[in-house]
């Protein structure tokens, strides 16, 4: 009970920071937590003995630990935190694919994931994998018509649209996937700015991309591990550290907090 | 007043959450290109490296009826039923539809844990996507047996347009398993170990390959129960339409036409109200 007490108090700092301001999307008191069948022994010295797991190896990994805050329209959120921490977990959380084991998030849209991949074939030619992927992002068969050349164009893969997807090299195959995903527009969007991908030349022109879709969407979230762009383009920074929040707030502090505990 | 409240107040949305029923379906029929296009898409992509392509569509099954046909019908000698290789043929190409729908179906989502994990739509997509693709292959697998029916000297006859309405039943009785197939793997995994067993246990106790009614002959009661299997309706229903001199009591129409509705409804229910626990990784 002393928890909901707390969030109440969060609360009030929160109505107070809003200025007003309409908020798009809030998490209230997220829990994830996976269960996952263990192979070998745990790790000697973790302090798991063979009692605590719960039975047959099943191990459970308490991946977040009641996160709570609130996003406003337009602002661009950058998420940090180490391999590990739970960014991932929290990012696909908020898009609702996977659920959480306690507490909610609410949204005044379904947010995105900018990421198609899953959906692709490698067998098929990347002309399908176009329609493939363009049909899983939710548009229709006339939209893609109309997207198929700039989607082809940005990917610069004309001369090979036509080969089978798994001839082709890695970064041509990242290009096409990237492409599929950019072509779609967002409300509230998550961008893993590892998905700028490619030669130095295609890096440059997808990070533009990312930047314009950016732009264009409501409430983006970026996670990143550059700070550079952390700081590039957000507005507000958090840092999400053994699945739990934190810090929360300006830019500049939360990530030079962050860099001091990484010295 | 908690963040909850807060966020209703707001008119914000739970994310993830499971919309109702009718706006689920109505979703889902959004999808219905998604649907088609992925299940055309793998039926092309999994051929795509064989010499003989989609020959294999027809290949396959020939020679299951082939080596089931040799095997059975020197097992059974005399008591096999009339018009062995014909009864053998339709028997043996239908039970494929079912099987390949039940199989895939139960692992339409546990096989897509990539898809599922990273983009949004309605999951019932899926299932319904895997049995669309077997449909698309029965299609020309049942032109296929129309051919060999007549080159084994059936006549062809008004009544093989009642395949039409068999196989739209048929589909739909399908659809409900595969759904129900699809929810029960996601909680136990273990079951896709015991779904070939469980085909096998359906091949023979359907009638695929010997008639229920010789071999069972002198216990009447069990030949009783066998108008309520619902593939042994649809084999009997399939060889009288298309077997010169076969009949089969008409109201397997109505008995498997049942059995389908109330498969299909359940299956739909049974997958919906989950819908939330499929991106789950555990």
């Amino acid at each position: 009970m002393a928890e909901s007490t707390k969030t109440g108090v969060d609360l009030a700092n929160q109505d107070a920071s809003a200025n007003g301001r309409k908020p798009v999307v809030v998490v209230d008191d997220l829990h994830v937590k996976y269960r996952v069948y263990a192979g070998g022994k745990p790790v000697k010295g973790t302090g798991r003995s063979l009692l605590k797991r719960s039975g047959g190896g099943i191990r459970e990994v308490h991946a977040l630990k009641g996160v709570s805050f609130t996003a406003y329209e337009n602002e661009s959120i950058g998420v940090i935190g180490s391999n590990g921490s739970g960014k991932s977990t929290l990012m696909r959380t908020l898009v609702g694919l996977t659920p959480p084991s306690d507490g909610a998030v609410y949204a005044s849209a379904r947010p995105n994931l900018l990421g198609v991949g899953a959906a692709l074939i490698p067998d098929l030619s990347g002309e399908k994998n176009i329609q493939l992927g363009g049909l899983a992002l939710g548009f229709s068969k006339q939209e893609i018509n109309g997207l198929r050349d700039d989607i082809v164009q940005f990917a610069e893969l004309e001369e090979f649209i036509d080969l089978p997807m798994r001839t082709y090299s890695s970064g041509m195959q990242a290009r096409l996937k990237f492409a599929i995903a950019a072509s779609k527009q967002h409300e509230i969007l998550i961008v893993d700015e590892a998905l700028a991908v490619g030669d130095q030349r295609f890096r440059k022109r997808s990070e533009a991309r990312i930047r314009e879709i950016r732009e264009n969407a409501g409430t983006v979230f970026l996670v990143s591990h550059s700070m550079k762009s952390i700081l590039d383009t957000c507005s507000r920074v958090i840092w999400i550290n053994k699945g739990v929040l934190q810090m929360d707030g300006d830019p500049k502090e939360v990530v030079d907090a962050y860099q001091e505990t990484k010295k | 007043m908690s963040l909850a409240e807060y966020a209703d107040r707001n008119r914000l949305h739970r994310v993830g959450a499971r919309p109702s029923l009718p706006r689920y379906l109505a979703d889902a029929w959004g999808r219905r290109d998604f649907a088609i296009a992925m299940a055309k898409y793998k039926i092309e992509a999994s051929n795509q490296r064989n010499r003989l392509g989609m020959l294999w569509i027809f290949i396959k099954p020939t020679l299951n009826a082939l080596l089931y046909g040799a095997i059975f019908g020197i097992l059974q000698g005399a008591s096999r039923p009339e018009n062995f290789p014909m009864y053998v043929v339709i028997g043996v190409f239908l039970f494929e539809f079912f099987s390949t729908s039940m199989n895939n179906g139960a692992k339409s989502i546990t096989g897509n844990g990539a898809l599922v994990q990273s983009l949004a739509f309605p999951r019932i997509t899926l299932p319904v996507s895997t049995v669309i693709q077997q449909l698309m292959t029965l299609v020309p697998m049942l032109g296929v047996m129309v051919v060999y029916i007549l080159l084994l000297g059936a006549p062809i006859t008004v009544e093989w347009l009642l395949m039409i309405p068999l196989v739209a039943v048929f589909t739909m009785f399908n659809l409900g398993v595969a759904l129900i197939g699809a929810r029960l793997t996601v909680h136990v995994r273990d079951l896709t170990q015991l779904l070939p067993l469980f085909t096998r246990i359906l091949f023979y106790t359907s009638g695929v390959l010997f008639s229920i009614e010789t071999i069972l002959a002198s216990h009447p009661w069990a030949i009783a129960l066998f108008d309520y299997h619902p593939l042994h309706e649809v084999l009997s229903i399939a060889r009288g339409a298309l077997m010169p001199g076969v009949d089969y009591d008409p109201m397997y129409w109505l008995y498997f036409s049942v059995w389908s509705v109330a498969v299909f409804v359940a299956g739909v229910l049974f997958f919906w109200s989950a819908e939330e626990r499929y991106g789950r990784v555990d």
